[in-house]
């Protein structure tokens, strides 16, 4: 099982991530393990400075805003 | 089209512009045709509301558009991370300029304030060098200059992004010179130096007009309402509240103490730079005087409340302090230069 994780302080684009990530895997129907990362200096130890960021099975995959749905359907398909 | 963007990204963007260009070019004289078809005196307030609503609605819409599809490609080439490796180890001065230019053009959102802020200092960015690109980031902003560009003209444009520009390099400097390193929280202080690391992969051409047609979505997409509202708002004002209406407390006759009185009035308030529009284009047609009203605007995009309780994590009051009195007094200044030039 993938686990993805979504770093972001809380902000309205954090959410926004956190539901299409959660979304796009419901449709396919593929299990994933979701956490949310909302302490700072976990953020940073990532190396991400913005957020939202999008780690999946501890490799950083996106930073710096929402992220397209193609780019959400290959991190699950891969 | 999708498979003109893939295949001839290049010749797509010329076409793009040289379409958008044409657009331009045939707004007024279009307006003024849609006008004279409706049953109205020509000369008349209804006729000249309608003319100006229904010509700079498009307009601001356009260069909006336009504006903003440049800087959503040119973000594409900075991300904070990558600008954070070019800030990491310059030497206040250079740097502090430097900074504040990429501010401009590093995509960045407020809530990223504070990993941002740790980001750099941790990587070895000076402080003040740091500020520099927080203040300039929010400040200089695409849908401010939009909007000046298309109702004042490119000479208010310019001069309001010389100003930002300048405002947030001598804040920074003043913040390094003074030396407040001992003023960061703590655990910020204490934190372990980390080499910045530069992961983002090579964009091409196609990836990157996808990003500027994005951005355009996103932010003309949210955008659009306040200035619908904003002009609606200043075209009807136009002939119902006096001219000079607020000439004496904002415009020509003010004391000299309505710079300062504004600014302090917009630093605790919040909104983006849309949702000031309408009070600008407001204030403005009832007299205010330009300087005093940019001097406003700065203050509310540029400073806010919820940013300096999210900064109050980082850094102890008398830094937080220090910041937004360096930067008022920075806009402050502007304003008084505004209303002396216009």
């Amino acid at each position: 099982m993938k686990n993805i994780k979504v770093l972001g302080t809380g902000c309205a684009n954090c959410k926004t991530t956190m539901k299409l990530i959660e979304d796009a895997a419901r449709e396919r129907g593929i299990e994933i393990q979701l956490e949310k990362i909302e302490e700072i200096q976990d953020i940073i130890a990532y190396g991400v400075i913005s957020t939202p960021g999008v780690v999946v099975d501890g490799k950083v995959v996106h930073a710096g805003g929402v992220p397209a749905r193609d780019k959400i359907a290959q991190w699950l398909n891969d | 089209m999708k498979s003109i963007i893939q295949k001839y990204p290049r010749a797509f963007l010329l076409i793009a512009a040289v379409f958008w260009f044409g657009l331009y070019k045939t707004l007024e004289p279009l307006s003024h045709i849609l006008v004279n078809t409706l049953p109205l005196e020509a000369g008349s307030h209804a006729y000249g509301a309608l003319q100006f609503f229904l010509y700079d609605t498009p307009k601001v819409l356009l260069l909006l558009a336009g504006v903003v599809m440049v800087m959503g490609m040119v973000n594409s080439y900075f991300t904070p991370e990558r600008t954070r490796a070019l800030l990491a180890g310059r030497h206040e001065g250079a740097g502090n300029i430097m900074a504040s230019m990429l501010g401009i053009v590093t995509p960045f959102c407020s809530c990223s304030a504070v990993p941002l802020f740790i980001g750099f200092v941790q990587a070895g960015v000076p402080l003040g060098v740091t500020f520099s690109f927080l203040i300039s980031a929010p400040m200089v902003n695409e849908v401010a200059l939009a909007l000046l560009l298309a109702l004042f003209g490119w000479k208010i444009a310019a001069l309001y992004l010389v100003m930002g520009l300048s405002i947030a390099i001598v804040a920074g400097y003043v913040i390094g010179r003074l030396k407040m390193e001992a003023h960061l929280e703590d655990w910020v202080r204490n934190m372990s130096h980390v080499q910045p690391i530069v992961g983002a992969d090579e964009l091409t051409l196609t990836e990157r007009i996808y990003a500027g047609i994005a951005s355009v979505r996103e932010i003309v997409g949210k955008v659009w309402p306040y200035v619908l509202a904003g002009i609606a708002i200043g075209a009807g004002i136009h002939g119902y509240v006096p001219q000079d209406f607020m000439a004496g407390l904002m415009g020509r006759d003010a004391p000299w103490w309505s710079v300062p009185v504004s600014v302090l009035i917009g630093v605790p308030m919040y909104t983006n730079a849309a949702g000031i529009i309408p009070i600008v284009e407001a204030l403005l047609a009832k007299g205010a005087s330009l300087g005093t009203v940019l001097a406003f605007m700065m203050s509310v995009i540029a400073l806010s409340l919820p940013e300096l309780v999210i900064l109050r994590k980082v850094l102890k009051p008398r830094l937080i302090c220090t910041f937004v009195g360096v930067v008022s007094l920075g806009i402050m200044l502007v304003g008084y230069v505004f209303n002396a030039v216009v």
